[in-house]
């Protein structure tokens, strides 16, 4: 701040003739991390301009700049300027790909959506998918190859790699090494592998840092050879998850999941003669899974393998709940799920494969299949080989292959000193990451939306990753890379992707194979085939280690550390604390008492001689005795968003404590660290915004979410009714399918060019979400139920915030739609006022980039960029309904029901969320809205909110039920 | 009599004591000297308070300045604001200053017609005062818009747009009332004045001030044909004020109480803003009142007699307030709503600015009680200290109603707190500095006392005392 | 005592008080001229462009359809400007070697775009959809003018807010059978109302003045 108060002083024109100023233009990217962070000092030479600019705006005669039109010199056939092309491809994390239509503009990709012939998907999308599309235009993305930090170029890299072959060539390629993550693409694996048969000594490593380890090694124990394991909770009456999120995006195909499981919940509140499933969830930290269940039982992470145990059947259950749990699982042979966590130790993974087969459960709703992996080797023992021949100085060209080992390795295997003594050190990333930073050469890698390349899905189908733009920054794809150590560098990756499915191809009609399968995004009949297990060896009895326990989980919203300089998803609320900017050591209500630190307290955190330092939060719900870390933060080198926010719990993660360790200590060091929420009040307050009752009890009282003395009649106000004689669009969100991802807050935000304002904005309360998710606990602070509900805009039929518009910027469509009319606001906040739902969201700065070029491109052009000191807020995606029913008038039909689908509808994996025509008595939304367990949000004002809420309804165990 | 003479002379010979509204041995000459004096003595010998005074306030007005620019090239956003809480210290101010600009239409408006003398020493000041307070109040509407330079869309202008101002919005409905109300009080003031400056015109020593003072009397002659236009005219005015006194401030309730937020939306506001702001308008023509008296030496021109009667106008108005105050918190409990009971409950004891409104309370209800004492009355230190206290009490009133109402109203998710930034005291402070700068040039350089009125006063205690013999 | 001010001054007061309102008034006046006038508006000023284009010569000595060149006006909201090939697609056998046309042979010759002044430039933040007005029977010509007549192109409309208004309140005025929407000579005839209405029934044409129509 300092240095604004010394430059407001300047005039502007002196501003404009600094070098700074020259600099900052020229600079694609000004802002630097603390200006992201504090959006007070962003990009403040512009903003004096604008604000000179608008300012002259007083006086009415302003003319409007110049605007140049630049048509093609040849212009594409299929392009019509003004329409987007919609294309598939697929996203992978950690190796497995899910299916995506990306919407392009005129050749630029502006927003992500599922791709509904994907299996992994259906349509649906998570949070790290709908931002990856900004990741694409990042500015701090590498963008040229350097040697030595110094700018070099793609040749130079191809003359030193095929120096380093042709070196090792003599000793049968001894002392290359190639280190990539997980790889499931078939193409890349046959390079790799073909590179391998020419190079006999040289050696293929794979490191994921949140990677499958677990499942990998638990199917080893229990079958003695790797298989997959997919589940179909559309067939599961019974689910126990121990410590697994299956509903969250940590867990592979947890789209499907997600879909499967509530459908099978709405189908239950829908026709009382289908069974709900029931789900127990064993966890040591809340989750969305957490939240869904009917029975949470809370308990260390540790804890959870005792648990498993307790539920083998052969040894007698111990805890009551066990023995409940155990009941259940026997009266639904064959229709139960047992899942284990991904960061579940192996030997837990082994005994629930052995309970799904004693169950019945494994080929009906636990389904085996051969690994999805090219290559399963276990990866953490994979790297400790490379570290240690590197320690040996038997390395002597490493090709590193994505990723980010000098970051997130385990901290036991030093893996910095080792590599710094490999002579040749190559590495593909993103970004000019910790690990570029120490390796003679770093090569751009491209963006899948840049790439050409193929990767499996959860259950092995594989789908063709396609470019929709060329490479922004000169990005190389794995692909290539191997092709220059296979000697054929000139080959480029579509070349050697189709190459591959060509020789993979029976039969003549490869071309129109390969076009639909480009077309459609999914290569038919790839799908592992089912396989019979062997029986599968019970291991002896789970022991668990003593004393204070630190959990690893990869951050809810920035996972591994992939994805932190994403400001979309820094900026995302954590679905259980709505934090955000932050990560921090998470802490139950009652250990924090014991170990006398508080939320806001820096601590320092110790185990096996390790240390790191950051901030408590108290986490209701969370198991005691059990301290949870994330991953993702204390970057250093992760671009302008990332560096330097939170801490880097893989600085205390070791190769034998991958997931969790005991014998922890925890210290503190300062206070009052200051962490920016978008929610302070934590329970309903004796209200009750969110409903949920039992199956039991809806079918006793079906009306409970809506009981009579919450009722308003419909002619209960002075003004005659508005008839909506053409449309009446309206919105039902199913309180009981949601399970809190956040997935539409971010579609929202791609959809909708709503901006990022930093972590400063956000703690003072001035996040953009235009839909929120609210999170609230219910019951005892130790062990509370987690409610997630979200909330966009009510588009209320008597809007308050309409009648105290002064300039009537806010004003009601004949459609019933709550219009806010940006370029016609002049912020007096008056409407924010009067919202009863608070769910208008102000730029009380310039919070929109107007100076970064290259993010202009992730813009949706059918939506407005708002400016500073505007209003804004949820529209219902008018832009989609207005070019719906522009195409329908233009066929001269009626608009169908799921013609419009707003965005948080689209990205939504468990379909929570209906729009549609209320005028329509058969559309979708209006048969939800006629459901009885349908009320809207403060009713009693009589605001006849458009957007309504379907209570939700929880199964609990009868045996369980207290009191 | 000269001004100059009375340094020597005591303040308890100079007060006639409370029951007279003038001092003895006044004539019509007197009066004007003593008025006059004021402006017309030469520039050194102004009291150094005066020079303090207006030093301070002028540093306040750049505070200001620097406030505003930065306000304006980086936006709303430098305030504490956020969302749930939109306004701020904006309109808590803006509230405040309109309420401070009530006193004077009353007193030259209201007490006019009801014909109570003891106004006349401070009708003139007060009116000034109005002036000023809704120039600082008229500055907010505007400052606290997000695009401040489109203020103009409120106002109903034919435009290429086609589009008019939401007439159902409480703001549009204050941009008239405050409008009106600065115009009325304006020409109601300069209207006063006029004789005054064709008194001023003829005592002026030095051209350029007769050719000033002589065309803002406007060709004032004295007549007896001037004096009967005059009157009626005078006469007129104040019929036509005296409804602003109530509309102004019941309009600026409006904007709460249209609005649905638990603390905002009551029927009981328009009446007890509008006692409020008669309270606090008579609290600061006391506060100002009473420093300017002691300067001058006036105390024979406002005597003990203004200053009683005004701290029981003040007692008066503040149990209507205080009356306000109860009839809210019970209406919160019998309506029986959730919402209006919790939003008392937030604004006691549950929410984060509980203090403020018990500071409220014991500004504007217990302390003022003190004066139904006589003896506190008298007491013009004690009654300046109330004065001051009461100010600060109706400040936090509004502080209450708007902030504290929005920190917590309906869905408990979006909760949140507000903390003012060194800008939002900046402006508040600023405009505070203009007020008083104006006030201080006012006082030096216009007659703050209506001559021609007092010499009423003078000719009507002669003539009782003709009675008398 | 002396007069302070000279008799003179009394008609001199009076004087002014007249000349204020009559200076306030030109003031407002000259602002509202100021603008609706061209300098603002740009209505009858045509542009400097790279190339002299003349749609006088191509539509009205030509003749060439408006889709020949705007080819997405019936499928997009933006009706399209021909790339370089269109121009070529002619000008490589006539007036192959006009001087005037260099710029359109190094724009193919080169790859780099021509760059067109635009014309009709409404406000980033109104989004205006072509195909659905020439779907509903909106003639090009009724808000471009007749462009065949135009050596150079310029706007023959404010495209003010009120100017959008005046038509969506009351297409009536200006709806033409679609056979003639792009029959830039088109007449309305002298029962437009009755044509008019009959047409908007006929077309299911909406008088839409939601915000949202535009604005979002």
């Amino acid at each position: 701040m300092k240095h604004d108060k010394s430059l407001y002083w300047r005039s502007l024109d002196e501003l404009a003739s600094t070098d700074e100023f020259r600099a900052f233009v020229e600079d694609e990217f000004p802002n630097r991390t603390p200006d992201w962070n504090d959006p007070a000092s962003r990009r403040r030479f512009l903003r004096l301009m604008g604000a000179s600019i608008a300012l002259a705006g007083a006086s009415a005669c302003t003319k409007q700049p110049k605007e140049l039109i630049v048509p093609y010199v040849r212009q594409p056939e299929e392009m019509i300027p003004g329409k987007p092309l919609f294309y598939a491809t697929a996203m992978s994390v950690a190796g497995i790909a899910t299916g995506v239509l990306v919407e392009s503009h005129l050749g630029r990709p502006t927003k992500i959506e599922g791709n509904p012939e994907h299996p992994a998907s259906l349509g649906a999308t998570d949070a790290a998918i709908q931002a990856s599309v900004l990741t694409l235009y990042d500015p701090d993305r590498s963008q040229t190859v350097t040697r030595n930090g110094y700018i070099s170029g793609w040749g130079t890299f191809i003359a030193a790699l095929t120096g380093a072959r042709d070196a090792a060539k003599p000793k049968k390629g001894a002392g290359v090494r190639i280190l990539t993550g997980t790889v499931t693409s078939p193409t890349l694996a046959t390079q790799i592998q073909d590179f391998l048969t020419e190079f006999p000594e040289a050696r293929w490593h794979q490191y994921e840092p949140c990677g499958r380890h677990s499942a990998r090694a638990g199917a080893i124990l229990a079958f003695a050879k790797p298989m997959n394991t997919i589940y179909r909770f559309d067939r599961a009456d019974v689910i126990v998850s121990l410590d697994s999120d299956f509903l969250s995006s940590t867990t592979p195909g947890s789209l499907r999941y997600a879909r499967d499981y509530s459908a099978r919940r709405r189908a239950a509140a829908e026709t009382p003669d289908r069974t709900p499933p029931r789900l127990y969830v064993a966890e040591n930290t809340p989750s969305v899974t957490g939240s869904m269940a009917d029975h949470r039982f809370r308990m260390t992470a540790g804890g959870v393998a005792e648990f498993a145990s307790s539920i083998r059947g052969d040894t007698g259950a111990t805890s009551p709940e066990a023995r409940a749990v155990l009941k259940d699982l026997q009266a639904h042979r064959g229709a139960g799920i047992v899942i284990a966590g991904e960061y579940q130790p192996p030997s837990v993974h082994a005994v629930v494969h052995a309970i799904n087969q004693t169950l019945g459960n494994a080929g009906k709703t636990v389904v085996y299949t051969g690994p999805i992996e090219a290559n399963p080797v276990d990866q953490i023992a994979s790297l400790a080989e490379l570290v240690k021949d590197m320690r040996d100085g038997a390395v002597e060209t490493l090709l590193i292959l994505g990723g980010n080992p000098v970051y997130d390795a385990p901290a036991d295997l030093n893996f910095l000193d080792a590599l710094k003594k490999v002579k040749l050190r190559a590495h593909l990333g993103l970004y000019s990451n910790e690990t570029a930073a120490w390796c003679h050469f770093h090569i751009p890698e491209a963006h899948y939306l840049e790439s050409w390349s193929d990767a499996r899905a959860y259950d092995g189908t594989v789908g063709i990753v396609q470019p929709l733009i060329m490479p922004l920054y000169g990005g190389k794809t794995p692909h290539e890379v191997m092709n220059v150590l296979n000697d054929a560098a000139d080959q480029s990756a579509h070349d050697t992707v189709q190459g591959y499915w060509q020789a993979q191809h029976r039969g003549t009609d490869f071309d129109d194979f390969w076009q639909i399968t480009l077309h459609d995004g999914v290569m038919a009949g790839t799908a592992l085939p089912e396989k019979a297990p062997p029986s599968a060896k019970m291991p002896e009895q789970l022991a668990n280690g003593a004393g204070l326990e630190i959990v690893f989980r990869p951050d809810p919203s920035v996972g591994d550390g992939a994805l932190s300089n994403n400001a979309w998803l820094q900026e995302m609320p954590k679905p259980q604390n709505k934090m955000t900017w932050d990560n921090a050591v998470w802490i139950s209500p009652k250990s924090a008492e014991h170990y006398g630190v508080t939320t806001g307290d820096v601590v320092e955190i110790e185990l096996g001689g390790r240390k790191v330092g950051g901030p408590v939060w108290i986490m209701p719900g969370q198991a005691d005795e059990s301290l949870t870390v994330h991953f993702g933060y204390g970057r250093t080198r992760a671009g302008k968003v990332a560096d330097g926010i939170g801490f880097d719990a893989y600085a205390v993660r070791t190769a034998n404590t991958l997931w969790q360790g005991t014998g922890a200590s925890i210290a503190r060091k300062a206070r009052d660290y200051k962490f920016a929420t978008t929610q302070h009040t934590q329970t309903m307050e004796e209200r009750d915004p969110f409903r949920a009752a039992t199956y039991a009890e809806f079918h006793k009282t079906p009306d409970f979410a809506r009981p009579e003395e919450k009722r308003v009649p419909n002619d209960l106000t002075l003004f005659p009714q508005w008839e909506y004689k053409q449309h009446k669009w309206g919105m039902s969100i199913d309180l009981n399918s949601c399970v809190g991802c956040h997935a539409c807050t971010i579609a929202c935000q791609s959809e909708n060019n709503i901006p990022v304002v930093g972590k400063e904005e956000v703690a003072k309360g001035r996040h953009m979400n235009w839909l929120r998710v609210d999170r609230y606990f219910k019951g005892p602070l130790e062990d509370p139920e987690l409610y997630f509900q979200p909330v966009p805009c009510m588009h209320c039929e008597n809007a308050l915030c309409e009648l105290v518009c002064p300039v009537a910027a806010t004003v009601h469509s004949a459609e019933g739609l709550n219009e806010m009319v940006y370029n016609r606001c002049v912020g007096t906040r008056y409407c924010s006022n009067n919202c009863p739902y608070k769910v208008r969201r102000f730029n009380f700065f310039l919070y929109a980039d107007w100076d970064t070029q290259s993010l202009f491109g992730v813009r949706n052009p059918d939506v407005s960029v708002r400016s500073r000191g505007v209003m804004e807020k949820c529209s219902y995606c008018v832009q989609r309904i207005n070019s719906a029913k522009i195409e329908a008038e233009k066929q001269d039909r009626p608009v169908k029901d799921g013609d419009i689908v707003t965005a948080c509808q689209q990205a939504c994996p468990a379909e929570a969320i209906v729009f549609g025509d209320l005028n329509d008595p058969n559309s979708r939304v209006a048969k939800l809205k006629r459901q009885q367990r349908d009320y809207s949000l403060l009713e009693e004002l009589n605001t006849r909110p458009r957007t309504t809420y379907l209570a939700r309804l929880r199964n609990p165990n009868p045996d369980l039920e207290k009191g | 009599m000269k001004p100059e003479d009375q340094e020597s002379t005591s303040v308890a010979t100079l007060d006639p004591g409370p029951d007279k509204v003038i001092g003895p041995g006044h004539d019509y000459g007197t009066v004007t000297d003593e008025i006059g004096g004021v402006v017309f003595r030469p520039f050194l010998k102004t009291p150094p308070q005066m020079f303090i005074g207006f030093a301070c306030a002028f540093l306040l007005v750049n505070l200001l300045m620097i406030a505003v620019t930065w306000l304006f090239v980086r936006g709303v956003g430098v305030w504490g604001i956020a969302i749930p809480v939109a306004w701020g210290f904006a309109i808590v101010n803006f509230v405040w200053w309109i309420g401070i600009g009530h006193a004077g239409t009353l007193i030259s408006a209201i007490l006019l017609l009801l014909k109570q003398d003891w106004r006349t020493s401070i009708n003139r000041f007060s009116e000034a005062m109005t002036l000023f307070a809704v120039a600082c109040a008229g500055m907010f509407p505007i400052l606290h818009l997000g695009r401040p330079w489109l203020a103009y869309w409120l106002l109903p202008y034919p435009n290429t747009m086609w589009l008019w101002p939401q007439p159902r919005s409480p703001l549009i409905w204050d941009v008239f009332a405050v409008s009106t109300y600065a115009t009325v009080s304006f020409i109601f003031w300069f209207t006063g004045l006029i004789p005054d400056f064709a008194t001023m015109r003829d005592k002026a020593g030095n051209p350029v001030a007769q050719k000033i003072f002589g065309m803002l009397a406007m060709g004032w002659r004295n007549s007896a044909r001037h004096w009967a236009r005059y009157q009626k005219a005078y006469l007129l005015l104040a019929g036509l004020s005296t409804p602003l006194v109530v509309s102004v401030h019941s309009v600026v309730s409006f904007d709460f109480a249209v609005a649905i937020l638990p603390g905002w939306h009551t029927t009981i506001f328009p009446p007890y803003f509008v006692a409020g702001a008669i309270y606090s308008g008579f609290a600061m023509v006391l506060t100002l009142a009473i420093p300017v008296r002691r300067w001058y030496h006036l105390e024979d021109l406002i005597t003990m007699r203004h200053i009683e009667c005004m701290s029981k106008v003040m007692l008066g108005t503040g149990l209507i307030v205080a009356y306000g105050y109860a009839m809210e918190a019970f209406m919160a409990w019998y309506s029986g709503g959730q919402y209006e009971r919790y939003a008392f409950v937030n604004r006691m004891w549950a929410g984060g600015y509980w203090w403020t409104y018990w500071i409220l309370i014991l500004c504007n209800i217990v302390i003022p009680q003190l004066l139904w004492s006589r003896r506190v009355r008298m007491s013009v230190p004690a009654v300046f200290v109330i004065a001051l206290v009461v100010n600060v009490g109706m400040w936090l009133e509004r502080f209450v109603i708007v902030v504290t109402s929005l920190t917590r109203d309906f869905v408990p998710s979006s909760w949140g707190m507000y903390y003012p930034t060194v800008w939002d005291w900046s402006t508040y402070l600023g405009t505070i500095g203009v007020f008083l700068a104006l006030m201080f040039l006012f006082i030096r350089g216009l007659p703050a006392i209506s001559i021609f009125e007092m010499r009423e006063v003078v000719h009507e205690g002669e003539a009782t005392h003709a009675h008398g013999d | 005592m002396a007069q302070i001010f000279h008799r003179s001054s009394n008609s001199l007061a009076k004087v002014t008080i007249v000349a204020m309102l009559l200076i306030v008034g030109v003031v407002v006046l000259a602002a509202y001229k100021i603008n609706a006038g061209s300098f603002i508006t740009d209505v009858d000023v045509a542009p400097g462009q790279p190339v002299p284009f003349s749609h006088k010569h191509h539509v009205g000595d030509d003749g060439i359809d408006c889709r020949y060149c705007h080819t997405s006006v019936e499928t997009s909201s933006f009706a399209g400007i021909p790339p370089t090939e269109t121009c070529m697609g002619c000008h490589s056998q006539i007036w192959a070697n006009a001087e005037l046309l260099e710029p359109v042979r190094a724009s193919l010759r080169t790859g780099k775009s021509l760059e067109w002044a635009r014309v009709h430039d409404l406000p980033d933040f109104v989004y205006f959809n072509h195909s659905i007005h020439i779907n509903k029977g909106i003639g090009c010509s009724t808000c471009h003018g007749r462009v065949d007549q135009m050596p150079l192109t310029y706007k023959v409309n404010t495209l003010y807010m009120q100017w959008c208004i005046g038509c969506h309140r009351n297409p009536a005025q200006f709806v033409r059978p679609r056979d003639q929407v792009f029959n830039i000579a088109y007449q309305y005839p002298d029962n437009q109302l009755e044509l008019g209405i009959r047409l908007v029934k006929e077309y299911k044409i909406q008088s839409l003045t939601d915000c949202v129509t535009c604005h979002r």
